[in-house]
């Protein structure tokens, strides 16, 4: 299989640790994958902003950066979120809907595409779990709040299967932390009280470590994390399984 | 005035954002708790929503049904294109009873009509018999959710209120002696009261009945007391049998308030002997969004709240910062077909989590339609222009390859170099008002990348470590 790998703009650029376990953890697990050098971004905050047509220039980019591919994937589920939805308007060529149907978000292909519910290793820490809107409602990779009282979904079974690992209870299990792309500043004020709700629900019940596959949302808890100088570390997913997969 | 600046002086007060946001989480888990216990919840929402859009594709056919048999039982059918036509078609009907003492009950539609005001010009007493609703009325407030109109106040608030309205002891708050207030003076007004207003949940086309769901019994207090009963309705109200309705009363209250069911949910079929029915069928925008493909299904709204309480944003903004008569989710994308120019920021107050889609009861693609007017208020010019500019100027930076590494490269170093106090100005940056930048690095993933030896590009076979 030819596998791309997408390292959205924000991640490129301020979190390239996040990019490199990536692309290291899916060499650990047998796939060698490629980053095109060309891409640049999935045009979502321009989309999310009203101005979808400001953005077309970039989806075709997209498109034929990653077109040659078998699967695209990338850290963020809700880069992979918007290509799969929202790239339906563009023409729907043979190239649009294959690039549409290959995108995945990292854990969604771990588990997925490679059939990975498992990994070897320790992560001896109480990790509190922040599931993305996007990956969660949007990708279906855990169960939602809003349809069942089973907790259940990728990032929870990948987690739980470290040694030594203890996964937080949190209050709201799965309440938005109010990032929201553009949100984050046209709504600073509701965004940055959700942010802050989010993490003391984390802090209430425990968390040590706080995680997930989306590394938009945590860019954002990380932030409130550190202006409030809490004893809270921010990870990729990405980061703890690479670091404990040998 | 937009969305974020009323939500941040509601925001001014953190304790009252947390019990604000806590209360309506309880409601929320409420829910949950009564929908997990319906095993065919879901398929309950499906059925629901093909009921509806059904219901929509053939709107005339229904209503006309509905006129001719509520017409056989003796009832008068009106209809408003618009909300002066539904407040004048009421007060000529007061008028002609010569009356002036109405009671109404929950109706969201007079609210959005403002019937209240225009019939108060017009010397008539209007009395809102839902405790809630009675209680905005003494406030002079419009309400700040659709199913509890008074959530935004603490019941120290309510008995400030009616210490002023009702004469109870200064400084009671004890939610039992406030409610025997309230009804010692609504049983005066009930009785007193000559004409009734109701509003609608639902109207059966094949019987021409009405049906409202209350938890007071206001509704029908009100109307077999009234000579005459007014019942109010919009023209997506109706649904096309009597065996369609056990689905709704289903799905109603426990997206509500997670009831199995509310209290009273009463039929109105024909008025009783000597007294008369009116129904007001009325439109007031709504054909106009039945118009519009991408915003048709919000027309499924059976105004539940569900949206509301499970809203993040609703919860810690409060119903009053949408600035129309139904906030949170829904009202989003209600209201910009209302008037697009001054409803303009309410589709983008919302994080599009998609919690909205996934309560509603007839399943709206609630963040989707949100995200589509997003659209239609860029195309239309409705969005700030320092916000379109930088958008366009992302897009083509977003673009290039070449533009990207370069302007990345840029904002990195000057994110390094310049002082914290200058690039965290609040002033100047909304993001640092509350949160650190993330800290900038000396090479970004692609820098890193180049200098890695080049794997040939290959197909590759996974190999699961055991």
């Amino acid at each position: 299989m030819k596998v791309a790998l997408f390292v959205p703009c924000y991640i490129d650029q301020f979190y390239p640790q996040v990019g490199i376990a990536t692309l290291q953890l899916l060499e650990k697990l047998g796939v060698q994958a490629h980053f095109p050098a060309q891409q640049t971004c999935c045009g979502q905050p321009l989309a999310n902003s009203g101005c979808e047509r400001d953005a077309l220039p970039i989806y075709k980019h997209f498109v034929q950066t990653f077109s040659d591919y078998d699967y695209v994937v990338a850290p963020s589920g809700s880069c992979v979120y918007h290509v799969r939805k929202h790239f339906d308007k563009l023409e729907q060529t043979a190239d649009v809907q294959h690039v549409r149907g290959a995108a995945y978000d990292l854990i969604d292909f771990i588990s997925t595409v490679l059939k990975v519910e498992t990994l070897p290793g320790a992560f001896p820490h109480k990790v509190g779990l922040h599931l993305s809107c996007h990956g969660q409602r949007g990708l279906h990779q855990a169960n939602e709040s809003e349809m069942t009282p089973v907790r259940d979904g990728q990032l929870h079974r990948l987690m739980a299967s470290l040694d030594g690992i203890e996964l937080t209870q949190l209050n709201r299990n799965d309440e938005c932390c109010g990032f929201g792309g553009t949100f984050c500043v046209s709504e600073a004020g509701i965004s940055a009280r959700m942010g802050q709700d989010r993490v003391a629900d984390h802090v209430l019940n425990g968390t040590q470590v706080l995680t997930g596959s989306d590394m938009s949302c945590l860019m954002h808890l990380e932030g409130i994390v550190r202006r409030a100088q809490l004893p809270i570390r921010v990870m990729h997913a990405a980061e703890i399984l690479n670091g404990v997969v040998t | 005035m937009s969305h974020a600046i009323r939500a941040d002086k509601f925001l001014l007060d953190a304790d009252r954002t947390t019990w604000h946001d806590e209360t309506l989480w309880f409601v929320r888990e409420k829910r949950d708790r009564a929908v997990y216990a319906v095993p065919e919840f879901q398929e309950l929402r499906e059925l629901a929503s093909g009921i509806k859009n059904h219901t929509l594709s053939r709107l005339d056919l229904y209503l006309r049904e509905f006129e001719s048999a509520a017409q056989a039982n003796g009832v008068y059918v009106h209809w408003a294109a618009d909300a002066a036509e539904h407040n004048a078609i009421i007060l000529d009907i007061i008028q002609k009873e010569g009356a002036t003492r109405i009671v109404k009950s929950k109706s969201m539609l007079t609210e959005e009509c403002h019937l209240n005001p225009f019939l108060i010009k017009h010397g008539i007493e209007v009395v809102d018999t839902d405790l809630g609703e009675r209680i905005i009325q003494f406030r002079d407030e419009p309400p700040s959710h659709i199913v509890l109109p008074a959530i935004h106040l603490k019941k120290e608030d309510v008995g400030d209120t009616f210490h002023t309205h009702l004469g109870t002891d200064k400084g009671e708050s004890d939610p039992q002696r406030l409610t025997e207030a309230a009804r010692q003076h609504l049983r005066a007004k009930f009785i007193a009261g000559e004409v009734a207003i109701s509003g609608v949940n639902f109207a059966i086309a094949e019987t021409g009945a009405v049906v409202v769901c209350t938890n007071e019994g206001n509704a029908d207090l009100g109307v077999n007391l009234a000579r005459v009963h007014i019942a109010a309705m919009g023209i997506e109200k109706i649904i096309p049998r009597l065996s369609d309705l056990g689905v709704f009363t289903r799905l109603l209250a426990r997206s509500a308030t997670g009831q199995p069911v509310t209290t009273y949910t009463s039929h109105f079929t024909k008025p009783a002997p000597g007294k008369a029915m009116h129904i007001v069928i009325v439109d007031n925008g709504r054909t106009q969004q039945l118009g519009r493909p991408d915003f048709r299904a919000s027309l499924k709204c059976i105004r539940c709240g569900a949206c509301m309480n499970t809203c993040p944003v609703y919860r810690r903004s409060g119903g009053h910062s949408y600035d129309f008569t139904v906030p949170g989710p829904i009202g989003a994308i209600l209201s910009p077909n209302i008037d697009m120019k001054k409803h303009a920021s309410l589709p983008f107050a919302s994080t599009l989590c998609g919690s909205c889609t996934d309560v509603c009861p007839v399943k709206i693609d609630i963040h989707t339609q949100l995200y589509k007017w997003r659209q239609v208020l860029g195309e239309a010019n409705e969005i700030p222009a320092s916000k379109k500019w930088s958008m366009k100027f992302m897009g083509r930076v977003l673009a290039s390859t070449r533009v990207y590494g370069l302007g990345g490269q840029f904002a990195r170093k000057a994110l390094r170099l310049l002082p914290h106090g200058l690039t965290h100005a609040p002033s100047m940056n909304a993001w640092a008002v509350a949160r650190e930048l993330p800290e900038a690095p000396k090479q970004s993933f692609r820098e890193w990348y180049a200098k890695q030896p080049q794997p040939a590009v290959q197909p590759t076979q996974p190999q699961i470590p055991a």
